[in-house]
């Protein structure tokens, strides 16, 4: 009975550990959210998205910033997703089973985890260098770098919850592998796909380290692809690093921005992809 | 009749072409995986060889990084990088064990979805939204409180007192330490989550039927099945912590040096690339910060390389287990 006892209560006072810890990991959530919502609504306002980065002790808002963030993440997806995805449909269509397509799997996996500051550095020297100047084109290509093994692993993982039975179908009808791809899988997997579309922007719209020596930063308005040009991730570093009360003001409210903008795509993104999954059966 | 026929054979060329030139591209595309990984592994080493030329070895050994005499080594970014990495592994793998078990093994159907959610919507969170938080707002408080506690508890402590010497300045190697187990907890906790899922029930529900608790089945069924998947878990979120680069900048204190102190301003390898690389003049300092990314790229690659070696093996075990 004693022992029945002393099982008992190490089970009560294990879980009550495991709960403690769950509680722990909620709450560093919210007060990350709270200081976020908090001080970031300081300094949201209008101008914020309609005047560009201020000198210190000046008004001024982030929309240079804004505009060069979500231009080159648009580059960067634009030139990351295709690659992506047609990387992912040969893992999953015509490498199956192969050792290639084992190899490359596990590359795609490393280079997924692997730290951006790395890829921010080689598209330094394969670049930056070699043309001389920063620019906001190397940073699109790093971010687009960024985004390929993110897009590759969910397209993959999306093509391959298609049931064989439709590929034998389209087979059997004498549909060649693309066509059986281009208009029976791709239709079928569009929801999955749009998932790894979404996550792949959410992953590189914050990403800071890969732009600081690529894309650099510009005080000013610049559409030029070609010179340096300012992105959100760093002017929030930038600013947030000064000893400039209004410039840290300003870089709470990007963070708030950006996390908004990539908690949204991140909650979208994980709706449609439970829809998919339904709809696949899986 | 005969031109109908030429045409049924022009478009099964036409077919045939357009196979070749989608398949071709798909690996192509595919392919290109692995020329990003040799382009990345080509270019930091040649950039890094008049950095390693010149030093040799004791670009490893030493510990002097002086710009001004162009003396590089990366003892001390390296001793960073590691004590970083070792106090958040420490912070983050019983955590995230305790929600990766709560969620599994006790948390009620419903609320499973919402907190493993929440959790990995921390995950998605950029790593600067971190940095800013932990300049801002957990350094000023360990520097109020949880520093000068642990120096006057811990510090006249013989054996272990020297970790926590020297006043409390907030940032430094230990708040660098919590915000990369904050960062890694979310990775941490949905592997082992995963891992912990593929437990096959009839091993739970055998040793139920014995007579076990709940918490028995897990330490006696669930942890010694998933070794294996834990230790992937745990080295992939070793690896996205020795390569965590804005969250750590922000905190660290981005000094060149070896104390041995956790209190005292230290720097990583990502941390020392992110904030010298832009202000570095001359080719050797500039070779030197390349040089610590390859040394960076190398120790991940190995890190991250091993884990999903482990997870990949449970991976395709568990079909045949089963």
């Amino acid at each position: 009975m004693n022992l029945l006892r002393r099982r008992q209560i190490h089970n009560i006072l294990a879980f009550t550990a495991t709960g403690l810890a769950t509680l722990a990991g909620l709450s560093v959530l919210a007060a990350l959210l709270w200081t976020l919502i908090s001080r970031g609504v300081q300094s949201l306002s209008p101008a914020l998205f309609t005047q560009s980065t201020p000198a210190p002790g000046s008004a001024g808002g982030l929309a240079n910033a804004i505009y060069g963030s979500l231009l080159m993440t648009g580059l960067g997806i634009l030139a990351g997703a295709p690659i992506g995805i047609l990387a992912g449909t040969y893992l999953s269509e015509y490498g199956r089973g192969t050792r290639l397509a084992s190899v490359i799997r596990f590359i795609n996996d490393v280079l997924l985890s692997a730290p951006s500051i790395i890829i921010g550095l080689f598209v330094y020297t394969a670049v930056v260098l070699q043309v001389g100047h920063f620019s906001a084109l190397a940073g699109a290509m790093s971010l687009a770098i960024i985004s390929i093994p993110v897009m590759v692993r969910t397209s993959e993982d999306m093509l391959r919850l298609i049931p064989n039975s439709m590929r034998e179908a389209s087979a059997g009808l004498g549909a060649h592998p693309w066509q059986t791809i281009v208009n029976i899988i791709y239709p079928a997997a569009r929801n999955g796909l749009l998932t790894g579309l979404l996550l792949s922007i959410a992953r590189i719209s914050g990403e800071t380290a890969p732009l600081l020596f690529t894309a650099l930063n510009n005080q000013f308005w610049s559409t030029k692809l070609n010179a340096p040009m300012a992105n959100l991730p760093t002017v929030i570093f930038q600013f947030a690093m000064s000893p400039y009360e209004d410039w840290q003001k300003l870089a709470w409210s990007g963070a708030l921005l950006i996390t908004a903008f990539v908690l949204v795509l991140s909650i979208v993104a994980r709706m449609i992809s439970k829809l998919f999954r339904k709809q696949s059966g899986a | 009749m005969v031109a109908e026929a030429l045409d049924v054979k022009a478009l099964l060329n036409r077919e045939r072409r357009a196979e070749r030139v989608f398949r071709g591209a798909s690996t192509f595309c595919a392919v290109l995986v692995l020329l990003i990984l040799g382009g990345i592994i080509f270019s930091l080493a040649y950039d890094s060889w008049p950095a390693l030329h010149t030093f040799g070895w004791s670009f490893i050994t030493a510990q002097k990084w002086n710009p001004v005499t162009e003396q590089f080594g990366a003892l001390a970014p390296l001793f960073g990088t590691l004590v970083t990495s070792i106090i958040a592994m420490s912070i983050a793998v019983p955590i995230s064990f305790g929600i990766a078990i709560f969620l599994t093994e006790i948390c009620p159907v419903w609320l499973r979805a919402p907190i493993s959610t929440a959790i990995e919507l921390l995950a998605s969170i950029p790593s600067i939204v971190f940095g800013i938080w932990g300049l801002f707002v957990l350094a000023p408080i360990l520097q109020r409180s949880g520093q000068p506690w642990l120096i006057a508890h811990f510090g006249k402590i013989p054996g272990i007192g020297f970790l926590f010497q020297g006043p409390p300045f907030g940032i430094g190697l230990l708040t660098a330490g919590l915000v990369l187990a904050v960062m890694v907890l979310p990775f941490i906790t949905s592997v082992m989550r995963e891992v912990f899922a593929i437990v096959p029930m009839a091993l739970k529900e055998a040793a139920y039927g014995v007579g076990a608790t709940q918490w028995e089945v897990v330490r006696g069924v669930v942890v010694p099945w998933s070794r294996a998947g834990m230790i992937g878990a745990l080295m992939l979120g070793l690896g996205r912590a020795l390569g965590e680069t804005m969250a750590v900048t922000f905190v660290v204190g981005n000094a060149h040096r070896i104390t041995g102190s956790l209190l005292a301003p230290g720097t990583t390898i990502a941390a020392a690339i992110a904030n010298e690389f832009t202000e570095a003049v001359g080719t050797l300092y500039t070779s030197s910060l390349i040089a610590l990314g390859l040394l960076l790229f190398l120790i991940t690659f190995t890190v991250i390389g091993l884990a999903r070696f482990l997870l990949m093996r449970l991976e395709s075990g568990a079909g045949a287990r089963d």
